[in-house]
């Protein structure tokens, strides 16, 4: 199949058209809803950018107390002790089991805290240039859809201790208050993260270097192998 | 310019980047990319409405066999105690704490399992080659936004992590429960991947029969 030199694509939004997120049909730039799968049609949604930074400002928000606040308290016969997010994870370490306490840092800080870096630079290049091309960022924003869900499991392995150490006398765990502010920060960025029309992230460069001549028509997306 | 288009419904444009392309319907096992982006834009598979309306079945099959059994059991000095999904779930007890109780209910089972029935509301018709329910177009969307919100699969790498944790305190048996959420989690994986979102919508097109 042909359609390869189509560096610069024709869009919908300039062939006087818009597309639906959800199903990709095509429909005169006016429409307000698909007549195929019933979603709300927006060739760029204005509140885009103002949705996004309102989600991102609650989730950083909740971020803090997340990791103040005590994430699980234990007790044992002979002591209660409790512990944060990143205290977790270095009594881990003393305990020798360096692979977990990996896999906590990196769910519950550095993905978060990427999370937010990477949603504010979306966010902000979509109105200014940058140097990154708009692939990469496009990889960028996919990467922050898809791994964000994943610091979710912190507060998974605090119900499951809670749920299973309850051991009379001889030791329980229980969960803390940072657990819930934890987990309402990572809803909250999801949310931000999901309000980003990434269409936005196309828009500079097709305005920076419109071809010549305007391209008369649509081409044909490439055809793969799917298991190439 | 949009005259120039007069045939709308042999256009599509990439949910990503908004690129426009005519449809061409790639062969079974073949699938159509944005240049742009590189967005998978379309990948049908061979007989996909039935495989996913079985994987579906087991799926509920699975969550209420993950509910029912025990999932994971501990002992150690004298005391055990044994753990439903359901437990975990409803783990966040303290107060304030009650209100996270819920959406881990939702995410780890009651999503997921939405998720799956509401695809075979949509597909079930449509492997019949019948017309499609009057609602299926709105279920499927539903599903659709659902998706992000279905963590069995972080549930289960959670439940890996916690065990780690407990590993050195005490024994740990794993009940039934354990090994059919870990199948479902698989399977679930599987099935996303499988689904090629293009080829449902064009079958539940409502102008497609007219
Ligand atoms: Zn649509
Ligand atoms: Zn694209």
């Amino acid at each position: 199949m042909s359609g390869t030199g189509q560096l610069a694509a024709l869009t919908a939004r300039e062939a006087g058209l818009v597309g639906c997120r959800r199903c990709t049909r095509v429909w005169p730039i006016e429409r307000t809803e698909c007549g195929r799968c019933g979603a709300s049609l927006e060739s760029r949604d204005p509140k885009s950018l103002s949705r996004v930074w309102a989600w991102w400002t609650v989730g950083v928000m909740f971020y803090f107390p997340a990791n103040l606040y005590p994430m699980l308290s234990t007790r044992t016969l002979l002591s209660t002790s409790e512990s944060t997010i990143v205290g977790g994870a270095i009594d881990l370490i003393h305990h020798g089991s360096i692979g977990i306490a990996v896999v906590i840092l990196v769910a519950s800080v550095l993905i978060p805290m990427a999370k937010f870096l990477c949603i504010a630079f979306l966010a902000l290049s979509a109105r200014r240039n940058t140097d990154m091309s708009a692939g990469s960022r496009q990889h960028l924003y996919e990467l922050v859809e898809y791994v964000g869900r994943w610091s979710m499991i912190d507060v998974f392995v605090v119900a499951i201790l809670s749920a299973l150490v309850q051991l009379n006398v001889a030791a329980s765990i229980n969960p803390g208050p940072a657990s819930l502010s934890f987990a309402l920060s990572v809803i909250f960025t999801m949310l931000s993260a999901q309000a980003f029309d990434s269409r936005l992230i196309w828009d500079r460069i097709e305005d920076a270097d419109k071809p010549a001549t305007p391209s008369t028509g649509a081409s044909s997306p490439r055809q793969e192998d799917a298991y190439s | 310019m949009a005259d120039t288009f007069d045939d709308l419904e042999n256009l599509i444009a990439c949910p990503h980047c908004d690129a426009l392309y005519h449809v061409v319907s790639p062969k079974v096992g073949e699938r159509a990319v944005c240049h742009r982006c590189h967005a998978v834009l379309i990948a049908p598979k061979r007989r996909a409405g039935m495989s996913i309306i079985m994987l579906a079945l087991s799926v509920i099959v699975l969550v209420f066999g993950s509910i029912w059994f025990p999932f994971l059991t501990i002992h150690t000095s004298g005391f055990s105690n044994s753990a439903t999904l359901l437990d975990a779930a409803f783990a966040f007890t303290d107060g304030p704490l009650l209100l996270l109780s819920l959406p881990v209910l939702a995410l780890i089972v009651v999503i997921p399992l939405a998720r799956v029935m509401l695809l075979i509301y949509v597909l079930w018709p449509v492997v019949l080659d019948r017309k499609p329910y009057q609602k299926a177009r709105e279920a499927f969307l539903l599903s659709e936004k659902l998706r992000p919100w279905s963590m069995a699969e972080i549930f289960a790498l959670g439940c890996a992590v916690a065990l780690v944790k407990v590993a050195d305190l005490a024994l740990i048996g794993f009940g039934p429960a354990f090994y059919m959420f870990c199948t479902l989690v698989v399977i679930i994986v599987v099935q996303d991947n499988y689904m090629c979102r293009w080829s449902i919508w064009a079958s539940l097109d409502p102008e497609r029969d007219v």
